[in-house]
């Protein structure tokens, strides 16, 4: 059983910490041991979040280490930025095309990096960036808070792991209002992955 | 079957299991949420304490009682909670008393890093410290037996990357078991033992050293004191989530895993010491396990190769370890280009908040504001550059009386929230009024423990558990003590603020202003957002100042992103030119 190591990052709100969850609970369901690791509190507030899950025979830690994730997920570009170092040779960055300024950025004192800049950094490490366009087709199916399944479901055509398992997952952890529109959104990221 | 779980999820699981029956704390991350799971339990009793303190002496009841109790709280909490501490460790409990600590190495949302295994040898209290999930879950109920074994509350130090992190935990597959009826206990009178008064304490002080010795001797025969045996050429002496990153660090040495901090197993570490060529402590922050294995004469090594301060990592510990020369270094990955700027996140008041408005206004009159530990703290921060002092909770107000005793010529208000007003606020508010001070105390009223996830508390009118109950009203409560000057407005009034702001600072009397506006995250109410007309904005720049993530600066003018913006209407007010416009 290989490991692999996922490292999500987002900001504050962007339902980061959801996805980790449901990453998390897929990994279990499909045999690994599991661990996950994310700070919450100050971060809530428009801050950096970025959750660590691992999947392996055997975890120890729950934090990653650097040079040994296998899939970075940017749920917004600048984030995913701050993260290369992280990356595995090779690696995949799955990247939402959305941006967020910060506040330096809103004040106009700080520049945004560019998308092509942001792509040429992650593949010092990464051998692909993929880009979803995460937040447009959760914005399309009536909620862009479901970007984070979206991104999920992307990642699932990557990771493997039978659909239904995901699924199961999916059902049992988001609120049952909305575990149609969760089950959409999953759907909607399978296929913009091709 | 297994289910993840966090750690503050299975201290509170453990807890249930083992026959805790009251519990209480003050939230405070990362340790919040173990009350909060907790109190979900059937047959239980939990409730947010106003503070720290006044939690621990609920649990110590309890425990005195008969009934198994725990208490929870982060690091800077047993600050407060120390007192109760230290004389519940001399008289002893009559039923296990457990208080789970969390430490937040790397400050992600306190004031300091203050490393509370200090607190396990300054009282002579026992402490455990679980490395995961599981281990959370089973340490708590080990605290309880240990802590009617040798009659003394047990720590059990969790860090944030224990408390927030995730890891499959063994669960009964039907859930947890329903609360077994009990009979109410009978209090025991032994006012000997629970009396401190001096001759009492003298009495109790050789029973708490002999306890710690036997403790100690306890500690070499328990389970969860043990070696691994691997490569002895260096062999890792490590306890909590540290072993579990050293870990993947040095997949075969010889360890030895501690889940018992203090007292130490001095014959265990011996042997261990005896086997190994090298010994290295892995801990974060003080070199705590370290200088106690000096003091045996053991020629461990630890600080000389990590570091005192911040978190650790498997990143990190390996960095170090090859600085040392203690691992192979890793294959070089490619080097990364770095000089792309990528600006800083840091956490922002929240579109809507009332704390904006207010420190909006106290910006603007200029005056020196004491801070205090809460979301608003955050109005430090530029653009909003409105506070300037935060050292901990409570502190805002007896710091301001002192600034103003100083002679300083600036007007001062101290600034805290509604929860640490009641937390530890109304003591210095005594104070002022007693000692003839003239500080202006203004209490930002958001109904809620905000920062640490919306927590009820005396002030709210409902409990942990959900319960209506009475709501302490801060206005009653300042003109209960004797302040005559008192005056409650919504900070989105920004005129009628201004105005009540300075007829205090002028009054030359105490006084309190209850700045009072609910947390918009917490109600979700939200309104339409404004409009920027772009021919009208002159790209003044005032209402970026407010510092509100919403308000984005274009090439000339500024724009509203809708799907952030709360609609509060506040860069409505603070536009010059009536550029933005309410819809």
């Amino acid at each position: 059983m290989t490991k692999i190591d996922f490292l999500m990052a987002g900001v504050g709100g962007q339902g980061t910490i959801l996805a980790s969850n449901i990453l998390a609970e897929v990994g279990l369901q499909l045999g690994y041991d599991v661990k996950k690791a994310e700070v919450h509190g100050m971060a809530q507030r428009g801050g950096q979040v970025d959750s660590h899950v691992r999947w392996g025979e055997h975890v120890h830690s729950p934090l990653v280490e650097e040079n040994s994730v296998d899939y970075l997920i940017g749920f917004e570009m600048l984030e995913a930025a701050r993260f290369p170092h992280f990356m595995k040779q090779g690696s995949v960055a799955v990247v939402n095309d959305y941006r967020i300024n910060p506040p330096l950025v809103n004040l106009g004192k700080a520049r945004y990096p560019s998308k092509e800049e942001i792509e040429s950094l992650l593949l010092a490490r990464a051998g692909k960036v993929l880009w979803v366009d995460g937040t447009g087709i959760a914005k399309e199916l009536g909620n862009p808070a479901m970007v984070g399944v979206v991104l999920l479901g992307f990642l699932s055509t990557l990771v493997g792991g039978d659909q239904e398992a995901w699924l199961a997952v999916i059902e049992r952890m988001v609120p049952p209002k909305f575990v149609d529109l969760n089950k959409e959104a999953f759907a909607a990221g399978r296929k913009a992955a091709g | 079957m297994k289910k993840l779980m966090t750690g503050n999820e299975a201290f509170a699981y453990g807890a249930y299991l083992s026959g805790v029956r009251v519990a209480a704390a003050y939230p405070g991350t990362p340790s919040s949420e173990i009350l909060d799971n907790f109190s979900r339990y059937p047959g239980v009793f939990a409730e947010w304490s106003p503070n720290e303190k006044v939690s621990l002496d609920v649990a110590i009841g309890a425990a005195y009682a008969g009934t198994r109790a725990m208490c929870s709280m982060k690091h800077v909490g047993l600050n407060v909670a120390a007192d109760s501490l230290f004389y519940a460790v001399y008289t002893g409990l009559k039923s296990g008393l457990v208080i789970v600590c969390a430490d937040d190495p790397d400050m992600h949302s306190s004031q300091n890093e203050q490393d509370n295994r200090n607190y396990a040898k300054f009282a002579k209290c026992p402490m455990l410290e679980p490395s995961d999930s599981e281990e959370a879950k089973r340490f708590v109920g080990l605290a309880l037996e240990m802590s009617e074994a040798f009659d003394t509350p047990v720590l059990v130090r969790s860090v944030t990357r224990l408390s927030h992190s995730s890891t499959p935990v063994e669960v009964t597959a039907e859930g947890p078991p329903p609360p077994p009826p009990a009979e109410p206990p009978l209090y025991e009178r032994n006012a000997p033992k629970f009396v401190m008064v001096p001759s009492n304490a003298r009495r109790r002080h050789p029973v708490v050293e002999e306890r710690i010795k036997a403790l100690a001797a306890h500690a070499e025969s328990m389970p969860i004191n043990y070696i691994e045996p691997g490569d002895d050429k260096i062999g890792i002496v490590s306890a909590g989530v540290n072993y579990h990153y050293a870990k993947e660090v040095f997949p075969h040495a010889t360890f030895l895993k501690l889940g018992m901090v203090y007292p130490l197993p001095e014959k265990l570490i011996r042997e261990f010491a005896a086997r190994a060529e090298t010994v290295l402590v892995v801990e974060e922050l003080d070199p705590f396990l370290e200088e106690q294995l000096r003091l045996m004469g053991i020629p461990a090594r630890g600080k000389d190769v990590f570091p005192m301060l911040g978190e650790f990592s498997p990143s990190l510990i390996r960095r170090c370890a090859v600085k040392a020369g203690l691992v192979a270094a890793p294959e070089t990955p490619p080097e990364i280009k770095t000089g792309l700027e990528r600006p800083i996140r840091p956490p922002m008041l929240c579109p809507g908040c009332g704390h904006r408005a207010l420190f909006h206004v106290l910006g603007e009159a200029g005056v020196l504001v004491t801070g205090d530990i809460g979301c608003y703290t955050l109005g430090w921060a530029p653009p909003i550059s409105a506070m300037h002092t935060t050292g901990c909770m409570g502190a805002s107000i007896g710091v301001a009386h002192g600034i103003d005793k100083a002679g300083v010529k600036d007007d001062v208000v101290a600034v805290l929230g509604d929860s640490t007003f009641l937390h530890s606020g109304v003591h210095p508010l005594i104070d002022v009024l007693y000692n003839k001070g003239v500080t202006t105390t203004i209490i930002s009223d958001n109904n809620a423990t905000a920062m640490t996830g919306f927590q009820e508390h005396p002030g709210t009118g409902k409990t942990v558990q959900n319960q209506t109950t009475a709501a302490v009203d801060p206005e009653k409560l300042a003109r209960g003590i004797g302040f005559n000057k008192v005056d409650v407005c919504d900070p989105f009034d920004i005129d009628r603020m201004a105005e009540i702001l300075q007829d205090h600072l002028q009054s030359g009397e105490p006084s309190v202003i209850i700045s009072r506006h609910p947390c918009a995250l917490n109600t979700k109410e939200k309104y339409t957002p404004p409009v920027i007309d772009p021919e009208l904005c002159i790209n003044c720049g005032l209402c970026l100042d407010i510092g509100c993530s919403p308000l984005v600066q274009e090439e000339d003018y500024v724009r509203i992103d809708t799907l952030l913006c709360n609609g509060c209407g506040l860069c409505v007010k603070v536009c010059p030119n009536e550029a933005i416009i309410k819809q």
